[in-house]
């Protein structure tokens, strides 16, 4: 077991445990804004620079380096834009919110970094509609930082830097979570995902201008980043997978919790087991299964807990780390209910636009809810099968799209992972006369 | 139920100046409109289609699509269990239905006297403090029955200390008229000024 983050290891969550952490005075005091006076004795280009050394991966879930996303605005075209996704409303992901609740100022100051870096002229932080206490202490942070001079004209006395950033919320629905539904619901429309290319709203974005779309977790490592350099940065965790990570480790492990730990380097057994984590499982339970990286991903059994918490060794497993949700299950859990719980979410936040996530999603939760009523038919897993192939080709990782944004291909993860693992489980729920009547069918 | 109020007029204004384009406004004044009636009211809707220069459709057509714009009257608390995958193995189907016995009500329907309205929800993310519930969007951790109970009794007799449904945060975001920057809108200017700026200049290069 390689040692797990002492306190000095935290780079995001360090003033979690202060309690005016989220005040500007507790910012100041704990080091606050150090990362964007330094920015502003720096080139622009070169704060992107920094950026790139750091090989920050984007914390939404893709993963895609922050620093090349950057570089995808076509020269010459402006405005530029900043749009914040705070929009996290993955199952099983709780740190965004934790971010935003706790140390709104770093997050502002990120913002602040990465407008300066890249000419992004207006900054719209688009937090989750239903995380009001966010939503106020960010309103609280951005009016004390305005008052101070860190934001809107002449950001710290600078003559040639001036930046407003608007606090916007959403209204509830998780496909905004996908940059370009962020987008159109930011320009006041139903969130649902644009058609690609372009795939990246780099190149046309919010009003149909450059726009960059950042995690709160990706801009609220910047400052640190840009005070420690790069090289500081990439130094920390492994080659590929730079710098801390938080995740969410819940479900049936004792402690429940949210961790920052070096990224690429702690395993999976680390943070479900180390009692400086979560702690193992409830006393006398065994672990039946995992989800590493939010309810989009493939799950992961016993045999991937020595697997490090590194994005292409996780790919390459079959799942993804996502959006650093890891929800732990013990010997107790159905898992045909659970599997049933995750589709019925992607059912219930489909936007309707692609006929295979819209039709697929609703059909596949519909076959598992009759499943689950004793009423399920003998082809009935086949079937839950052949509607996945219909949404993703192959049920393949990474997966096949029909559709225009993951969303859909998402709910055919659970089914792929539970069937091939727990095939009897969903057959023990089929009643023993329906082979018999559907071979008299026949 | 009404049009935006002359306070509320003064709170849309404001935030639809910081908006280069008003139509982004859309979304936060519906939610005003919802914090001063605790729905959105279809004059509100015809209001707020003025305010930003679309018609009363389009802006059905965005509210239609949000789970958190109502446009009925609902229960003065909306009270939304979360039903993600971490609170339902720990339990949330069991206070789902704890919730239906004590209320009389399934999720979606309102308690006769109007008080609560009951939702079952997807992932709020307070995921480590399964099962878990927002009254008004203000969170209560791992709810057990009695706990769900002393909620209702606290939000029946008025001592939850929960503002009204339609309320979000308690501040408001607000820039003083000389820390404004200005909005950027889509047609305007060129390459931002500090973007000239020279790393020689200040001997920081590398």
């Amino acid at each position: 077991m390689t040692a797990p983050a002492p306190q000095d290891l935290r780079i995001i969550t360090s003033r979690f445990g202060i309690e005016d952490g989220h005040t500007l005075a507790g910012y100041e005091r704990t080091g606050g804004y150090a990362g964007l006076r330094r920015a502003l004795e720096m080139a622009p280009a070169d704060v992107h620079g920094e950026v790139r050394t750091a090989s920050l991966l984007g914390r939404g879930g893709a993963g895609f380096p922050a620093g090349v996303k950057w570089g995808f605005c076509p020269p010459g075209v402006w405005p530029r834009y900043l749009v914040v996704n705070g929009d996290e409303s993955e199952p099983g992901t709780y740190k965004d919110r934790l971010l935003m609740e706790r140390d709104p100022h770093q997050l502002i100051e990120g913002c602040l970094i990465a407008c300066y870096a890249l000419g992004l002229s207006q900054c719209f932080l688009y937090v989750r509609g239903e995380m009001a206490h966010a939503q106020e202490r960010l309103a609280a942070a951005l009016n004390e930082a305005y008052e101070a001079g860190y934001v809107g004209a002449n950001v710290l006395g600078a003559e040639d830097f001036s930046v407003d950033i608007t606090l916007h919320w959403g209204a509830g629905a998780y496909i905004v979570g996908e940059e370009t539904a962020l987008i159109e619901s930011l320009e006041g429309d139903r969130g649902m995902p644009r058609l690609k290319p372009p795939y990246f709203p780099a190149s046309i974005g919010l009003y149909g201008k450059p726009t960059i779309v950042n995690n709160v977790e990706t801009l609220a490592n910047l400052p640190w980043i840009v005070s420690n350099g790069g090289e500081a940065f990439a130094a920390m965790g492994a080659d590929s997978s730079t710098g801390t990570r938080v995740f969410a480790v819940s479900g049936h492990v004792a402690n429940p919790g949210v961790f920052e730990v070096p990224f690429g380097t702690t395993t999976f057994r680390d943070i479900i087991f180390d009692p400086l984590y979560a702690g193992g499982m409830r006393p006398g339970r065994t672990l039946k299964t995992f989800i590493p990286g939010g309810a989009s991903a493939p799950w992961f059994f016993e045999e991937h807990l020595d697997l490090p918490l590194e994005k292409t060794t996780v790919d390459q497993a079959g799942s993804m780390l996502g959006s650093g949700a890891i929800v732990v299950m013990d010997d107790t859990t159905d898992v045909v209910k659970a599997c049933h719980n995750v589709v019925r979410f992607f059912a219930r936040e489909s936007c309707g636009k692609c006929t295979p996530c819209r039709e697929g999603t609703s059909w596949l939760e519909k076959i598992l809810s009759r499943i689950l009523a004793g009423q399920g038919r003998p082809q009935d897993l086949d079937l839950l099968m052949d509607v996945c192939d219909n949404i993703s080709p192959g049920i393949a990782w990474p997966p096949r799209q029909t559709t225009i944004c993951p969303l859909g291909p998402s709910a055919v993860s659970p089914i792929a992972s539970a069937l091939e693992r727990f095939r009897g489980e969903f057959e023990a729920y089929l009643p023993a006369t329906a082979v018999t009547v559907a071979g008299v069918a026949s | 139920m009404a049009r935006l109020n002359a306070n509320n007029l003064t709170v849309a204004q404001e935030i639809l100046s910081r908006y280069p384009v008003p139509r982004s406004a859309l979304i936060p004044l519906l939610h005003l409109a919802q914090e001063q009636d605790g729905y959105v009211a279809e004059d509100a809707m015809a209001h707020i289609a003025e305010l930003v220069g679309v018609t009363p459709a389009e802006v059905m057509g965005t509210c239609s699509f949000y789970e958190m714009l109502k446009r009925e009257p609902v229960g003065q608390y909306m009270v939304n269990i979360c039903n993600g995958i971490s609170c339902h193995l720990l339990g949330s189907s069991d206070l789902i239905h704890h919730a239906e016995a004590t209320l009389g009500v399934r999720p979606g329907g309102t308690t006769d006297d109007g008080k609560i309205t009951l939702e079952a929800v997807e992932c709020i993310a307070a995921c480590t403090e399964a099962p878990c519930l927002q009254v008004n969007y203000r969170y209560r951790n791992q709810v057990t029955a009695d706990d769900f109970d002393q909620l209702v009794d606290d939000l029946r007799a008025g001592t939850a200390g929960v503002a009204p449904h339609g309320q979000l945060a308690k501040v408001r975001q607000h820039i003083g008229d000389d820390r404004r920057a200005g909005v950027s809108p889509p047609d305007g200017q060129g390459e931002p000024a500090w973007m000239a700026r020279n790393p020689s200049d200040n001997g920081d290069g590398s």
